[in-house]
């Protein structure tokens, strides 16, 4: 018990003393960042907990409460909200928050999919060569000259065609998730791809296959590890992006359904009241928009420069 | 340089094909084509000759061809949402589009090429260092949130310009144009900057990088040196050696400018195919997807091969390179 709590404290002071938490603490605008998407972050998983009303639930909405600016009492009901209602009475700050939640949910959700996919092709590519590799890396070049938005509106436009319309609004997300993820797959696969041509070269890969293990297990155990790096990042950059891609769809109104609004199904809504002063209705979700994008994205920027050997 | 060319539209060909094939199966597997064009009240006999007259009783390789074969005399189908023929709907929503994306190509260019080479030049001056910040946050900012930002301040506010649609629109032929009126241009900024505004920073912070790396070679020095005018130096030589890239990403980003032109057609209902399709994509309305899908495909091929073929119309080095000169 004891060991394995110095064990714990061993491990949490190398990574205190570490080059990255260095560069990390040197950077305060990636400090800030960082604490900008822990609070959201926490916010969006706390929801249930912390929102003053579920925004989810039509009848705990009072049509009476519609409209009411933030901070300022309603004419009818009395009732202040924190940064006001939309036209069905749904508080705002609620709404932030379950959609942010949605709008992570799917972002997270969506780049474990494409990090699979460009992984294991990208291994794949990398490892056999040959035709193997030509036909992998010619799809995902064919697929890179469509930008990423066409090519998750097309996947998600056929996945509704082929779904029953029964089961179209409760599977929006799933589809969601998987169209943003296969859109972006090509990105992984090239880049694993270009390191494991490196990696399969070295002598530790070489030694792996003169004892004789399969061609599976020299890739998931051996040349894995070492492509993480790279991909870590450019997963984190990717999130950023993924998160706006995904507010863009529902924005465009086909994300997710508005019975359970993402970011983007807010901004969608808000966007009819800017003309007649209720700004709020918009302003306030754009602004979580671009704080998490921003600050994932700044992440991501300095993950790349920390974990570049050459900028050091 | 024939050989090359040769090679290129051979591949062209080979990724319209795949792409047609790609479109031909949504038609073919995605419900069911009969149902969908018939309604619920046709008879069996009915069903019978709709299925014998879109060719379906017969093996999949002839029905492609048929496809291939319709869709090079202009035969795109029947859209399910409104039962007219794709090609009209497209036909009808083209000018919109074109019109959209020309004003706005202009305007990244122009803007981003000028601005490029003012920060370039006026390095340290603080108009290019606030140039330079603004331009960071426009790139981070989603365009739909841009587009209804400027909305907010020019037509709500200011109320200055109008917050949708063309405006008034003169025919000529089976063209629109929205060029010859004063709401029709009126109602072309907005738009037009939104959709310009991601790839104006991207060609500006290109050219100013690029510039700022050929200023600093040997053979602007020697210009200097020989006592050439700095206009001629800067805009005779270093501009001009700047482009290739700009050529290289601004080919790159008309593709993407057919993507954003989706959005920015939704935030300002502009009555253009990006609004089609998204209609389109919520309706399951099949053909029409299927169509823009092909025609947003023969678009960028079309693009990248102009792109491959502008290098060596620009750079001679390319072309002594493939001609084996040296």
């Amino acid at each position: 018990m004891a060991a394995a709590d110095a064990v714990r404290a061993g491990r949490l002071r190398r990574a205190l003393d570490s080059d990255l938490f260095y560069s990390f603490r040197r950077s305060p605008l990636t400090v800030v960042a960082a604490v900008v998407v822990l609070v959201i972050g926490l916010a969006a998983l706390l929801a249930p907990w912390i929102a003053p009303t579920d925004p989810f639930d039509p009848s705990s909405l009072d049509l009476m409460d519609g409209k009411t600016p933030p901070l300022k009492p309603n004419e009818f009901t009395g009732h202040t909200f924190l940064l006001g209602t939309d036209d069905q009475g749904r508080d705002v700050f609620s709404a932030i928050l379950y959609g942010a939640r949605i709008s992570l949910l799917v972002g997270f959700a969506s780049v474990v999919v494409s990090m699979a996919i460009g992984i294991a092709l990208g291994l794949l590519a990398g490892y056999r060569g040959g035709w193997v590799d030509s036909v992998i890396m010619r799809v995902a070049d064919v697929q890179l000259t469509f930008p990423d938005l066409l090519v998750a509106l097309m996947i998600f436009g056929i996945a509704r065609g082929a779904l029953p319309i029964a089961a179209q609004e409760h599977m929006a997300i799933p589809v969601l998730i998987l169209s943003i993820g296969i859109a972006k797959w090509p990105q992984y696969a090239r880049t694993v791809r270009g390191v494991t041509m490196v990696e399969r070269g070295k002598d530790y890969v070489q030694a792996a296959r003169v004892v004789g293990l399969p061609a599976g297990k020299i890739m998931r155990r051996h040349i894995l590890p070492n492509v993480l790096g790279p991909v870590l990042v450019i997963a984190t950059l990717g999130l950023s992006l993924a998160i706006i891609t995904e507010a863009t769809l529902s924005f465009l109104g086909v994300g997710v359904p508005p019975t359970s609004p993402s970011l983007g199904t807010l901004l969608r809504i808000g966007q009819e009241y800017i003309a007649s002063g209720e700004w709020w209705i918009l302003f306030f979700p754009a602004i979580a928009l671009v704080a998490i994008a921003l600050s994932v994205n700044l992440l991501g920027d300095w993950l790349r420069d920390a974990l570049n050997p050459r900028l050091r | 340089m024939l050989a090359f060319l040769i090679r290129r539209i051979a591949e062209a060909l080979v990724v319209m094909v795949v792409v047609a094939f790609f479109a031909f199966s949504m038609f073919r597997f995605m419900g069911d084509p009969v149902a969908n064009m018939m309604g619920p009240d046709a008879t069996i006999a009915d069903r019978e000759a709709m299925t014998k007259r879109l060719g379906l009783d017969q093996p999949f390789p002839v029905q492609f061809a048929a496809f291939l074969g319709n869709v090079a005399e202009g035969d795109f189908g029947v859209s399910f949402r409104v039962g007219r023929p794709v090609i009209d709907l497209v036909k009808e929503r083209l000018p919109a589009t074109l019109e959209l994306a020309l004003i706005s190509g202009l305007f990244a260019l122009v803007g981003g090429i000028g601005l490029g080479v003012y920060t370039a030049l006026r390095r340290d001056g603080l108009l290019s260092r606030a140039i330079m910040a603004i331009s960071l946050i426009g790139v981070s900012l989603p365009t739909f949130l841009i587009g209804i930002a400027l909305i907010y301040l020019f037509a709500v506010e200011l109320r200055w310009l109008p917050s949708f649609g063309r405006g008034e629109t003169v025919r000529i032929g089976g063209w629109t144009t929205g060029f010859l009126t004063g709401s029709g241009l009126a109602s072309l900024v907005l738009p037009s900057i939104t959709l310009g505004l991601f790839q104006m920073t991207l060609i500006m912070r290109l050219v100013r990088s690029e510039m700022l790396e050929v200023l600093r070679t040997d053979y602007i020095r020697f210009a200097r040196a020989r006592g050439l005018t700095t206009r001629a130096i800067h805009f005779g030589h270093a501009l001009k050696n700047t482009l290739v890239p700009v050529i290289t990403v601004t080919g790159l980003q008309l593709g993407s400018i057919v993507a954003f032109a989706i959005i920015t057609e939704t935030v300002f209902q502009w009555p253009g195919v990006g609004s089609l399709f998204i209609s389109s994509v919520q309706a399951v309305d099949v053909p029409v997807m299927a169509t823009y899908l092909l025609f947003v495909a023969g678009f960028f091929v079309f693009v990248n091969l102009v792109v491959d073929l502008l290098y060596f119309a620009v750079d001679p080095r390319l072309r002594s390179a493939t001609t084996g000169g040296h």
